[in-house]
């Protein structure tokens, strides 16, 4: 049953806790992108009972697609700097180039000029701290926005990065703290995370701490492949791993080998999905799997039920 | 012997800031003359990444030998174990009531981090 | 020429775009697998390992005798990497950029750089084509200056094509910067639109030219295209959503090597993206291509 109402009144926030007590938090991650994250968390997120949702997936959040968000909260999301030469005052030593690691400056201007790239600037400040002329501005940079929604199947905290930004783990850590304050204030019980592809520091930043993961694969080379690497990621950060094979009636033999492995490597076998086109015809109508039924729909079930168990929650 | 307090406001009855890294404020208290001092921790509780190293530096600069706080992440307390500063955790109420709390024992000795960092 | 193949979305099959692209270009091709976190171009395209270097970040090891415990260096380091702490100072390495300030700004010189290792980049061969991938070491955060490190291995003289990570952070732009043309390859669903629309804005701010392939072609519905009509985009390519596609996909092998049909259409996909990273017109007949699959 979903959980949550859709009223415009405002969410219950522990914003007074500095130390927020532990909510069982399950995240979502694979390792390779497109294997199906996004649509099982979606599933789970209608299943489960005083749920909140968190899009940790924050440099291609797409989760607020199919649960509806009623936007309730925006907020600018801010962290690090970036260097900005001020043209009138350079005096073109080119020190500002010398100094630079990240290949960020360059001599565009006929005047002579230097200027800095901002997609390629990493804001480490070596530039404003040498620049003879004093002609470097460092400002700080906002590098994308977070927000608090409710939707039919609990709150969710959700964020966008900005193009080009750094991503360093903060927004994903802040979507994640905001979501356990969310949680509290709310008397929820889960916290389900949309996690990020890859094993770099976003992904490290969605599990550090978490009750478990459940890493969403796929019955192929590249998902055997990566679905190792982030095994081993969950196995170096001390958070226990379920795994789960989606699509798997696309290749069966490649879906045993993956099982075997996973449970080699120390990690839970959580069921298998079938492919069904009724996880597209889904999306493309802006709803979860499970409202739709289907054999896809079962399989997410009986996953979600194992998961449970598993976490106890 | 001066101890520090991760604090939320600047006096001995203001109640302890149970974060470090990312506390309002720092309190010192020195247990021989009893002048207490404060510091601001603004740089620190906003930082992208190392709050627990700048806010250690700050207790450090200050001369703390011994640091009250409610939870330690694990860079903050690496920090504070470089800078040879002893660390007690589960500290409540106020920092005068904190500051009893270890003159009287009642405070965990911390031997490593008790809570885990935000991001690597 | 430098072409690279990037999305928003991850698994919409970049990497089989590089793959089988690599096999469709005449000449000597070079391709640079800078997903690093993942990569999987080598599970597709046959070479053997013909050199791996470890990757490292340049981070401060600080003269104890040297050092006054000034506190320039902590002073200078945006990402608290080093600080002075009781009577020593302390480098917290794995928080180091790589920028060099501390070394830079020391009053006693009382700091050298050391490698810290990241991960490794792997040259690898098979006759005309070579493939340099990076694989980062799990447990490491700082993903950039191993894509950095990838892209070095640039060669010349060749055509080089870039399998980017999916996204459009930081670590997709290390992948992306500099090349000549970005081939933007989705799905037809709204998940594929979503992220296809954050990847075109973020190659439009980048100012390199770019086209779309769709995969999985009539797997959704037709958004995606008339997001392309809407924007003026060129559609490069539709990979139809075929199993015999999805099953050569799972067991690592190439659509041009196992579906036969799916050759000339790569072959005129080179042909294209040569034509239009040099700036020539093309002029494309997608209904060509669609009909082909058929």
């Amino acid at each position: 049953m979903p959980a949550g109402d859709t009223e415009l009144v405002s969410l219950p926030i522990a914003r007074d806790q500095a130390v927020l007590p532990r909510v069982p938090e399950l995240v979502v991650i694979s390792g390779k992108g497109g294997t199906g994250k996004t649509s099982v968390v979606a599933s789970f997120a209608v299943l489960a009972e005083k749920a909140v949702i968190a899009d940790c997936d924050v440099d291609a959040a797409d989760l607020h697609l199919v649960l509806s968000p009623v936007f309730m909260e925006t907020h600018t999301f801010v962290s690090g700097h970036e260097a900005v030469i001020r043209p009138g005052d350079c005096g073109a030593t080119g020190t500002c180039q010398e100094v630079c690691r990240f290949d960020a400056v360059s001599r565009n201007d006929p005047s002579g000029r230097f200027v800095i790239d901002p997609l390629a600037c990493e804001g480490c400040g070596i530039c404003f701290e040498f620049c003879p002329n004093r002609a470097v501005d460092f400002v700080e940079r906002t590098c994308g926005e977070w927000y608090v929604s409710t939707t039919p199947s609990g709150p969710m905290v959700h964020a966008r990065l900005g193009i080009a930004a750094e991503n360093s783990g903060k927004l994903v850590s802040t979507v994640r703290h905001e979501a356990r304050r969310v949680a509290v204030g709310n008397g929820c019980t889960t916290i389900l995370v949309d996690g990020p592809p890859g094993i770099g520091c976003p992904v490290i930043a969605s599990i550090t701490g978490a009750t478990g993961v459940l890493v969403v694969t796929e019955p192929t080379v590249s998902g055997a492949h990566d679905m190792e690497r982030v095994l081993e990621l969950a196995k170096h950060f001390d958070v226990p791993a379920a795994v789960c094979v989606n699509r798997w009636d696309l290749n069966p033999d490649g879906a045993d080998r993956i099982e075997y492995r996973a449970r080699d490597q120390g990690a839970v076998i959580a069921g298998r999905i079938r492919y069904d086109p009724a996880v597209t015809t889904a999306q493309v109508e802006g709803r979860t799997v499970v409202e739709l039924g289907g054999p896809a729909a079962d399989d997410i079930r009986n996953v979600w039920d194992l998961v449970r168990g598993w976490l106890k929650c | 012997m001066k101890v520090a307090v991760s604090a939320t406001g600047e006096t001995m009855d203001s109640p302890i800031d149970p974060r470090f890294g990312r506390a309002a404020r720092f309190v010192l208290f020195d247990t021989d003359s009893g002048i207490v001092e404060s510091a601001d921790n603004s740089g620190g509780a906003q930082s992208a990444q190392g709050a627990g190293i700048q806010a250690a530096e700050t207790v450090s600069r200050l001369g703390a030998e011994c640091l009250i706080t409610g939870h330690c992440g694990p860079k903050a307390y690496r920090a504070l174990e470089a800078a040879g500063i002893q660390v007690y955790i589960g500290a409540e109420g106020t920092i005068a009531q904190a500051i009893e709390q270890l003159e009287e024992g009642r405070l965990r000795r911390a031997d490593g981090p008790d809570v885990g960092g935000h991001w690597a | 020429m430098i072409v690279a193949i990037a999305s928003g979305k991850g698994g919409t099959g970049k990497t089989t775009v590089a793959v089988n692209l690599a096999l469709s270009l005449p000449g000597p091709v070079r391709v640079l697998d800078c997903d690093v976190e993942a990569p999987n171009v080598h599970l597709f395209l046959k070479t053997n390992a013909v050199r791996t270097e470890r990757v490292g970040i340049p981070v401060p090891e600080v003269d104890a005798d040297l050092c006054n415990r000034c506190g320039e260096c902590s002073r200078i380091c945006r990402f608290h990497a080093i600080a002075v702490l009781g009577k020593t100072v302390s480098v917290f390495s794995e928080l180091c950029h790589g920028c060099g300030g501390c070394t830079r700004i020391c009053p006693e010189e009382a700091i050298t750089e050391v490698m810290r290792p990241i991960g490794v980049v792997e040259e690898r061969r098979a006759g005309r084509r070579h493939l340099v991938l990076g694989k980062l070491d799990v447990g490491q955060a700082l993903v950039p200056p191993l894509i950095r490190a990838v892209r070095s291995k640039s060669g010349a003289g060749e055509t080089v094509l870039i399998d980017a990570p999916p996204g459009t952070s930081c670590s997709m732009i290390a992948a992306v910067r500099g090349a000549d043309f970005v081939v933007l390859v989705t799905e037809p669903t709204p998940f594929g639109l979503n992220d296809l629309a954050l990847a075109v804005e973020t190659v439009r701010v980048l100012g390199i030219p770019f086209g779309v392939i769709i995969n999985r072609a009539g797997s959704g519905d037709d958004r995606v295209h008339r997001y392309c009509a809407r924007e003026g985009i060129d559609l490069l390519l539709e990979i139809p959503d075929d199993r015999r596609v999805a099953e050569a996909y799972a067991r690592g092998s190439t659509l041009v090597e196992n579906v036969p049909e799916m050759r000339p259409l790569f072959e005129s996909l080179a042909d294209r993206i040569v034509a239009m990273a040099q700036g020539r017109p093309s002029h494309p007949n997608i209904n060509e291509a669609r009909h082909a699959c058929r």
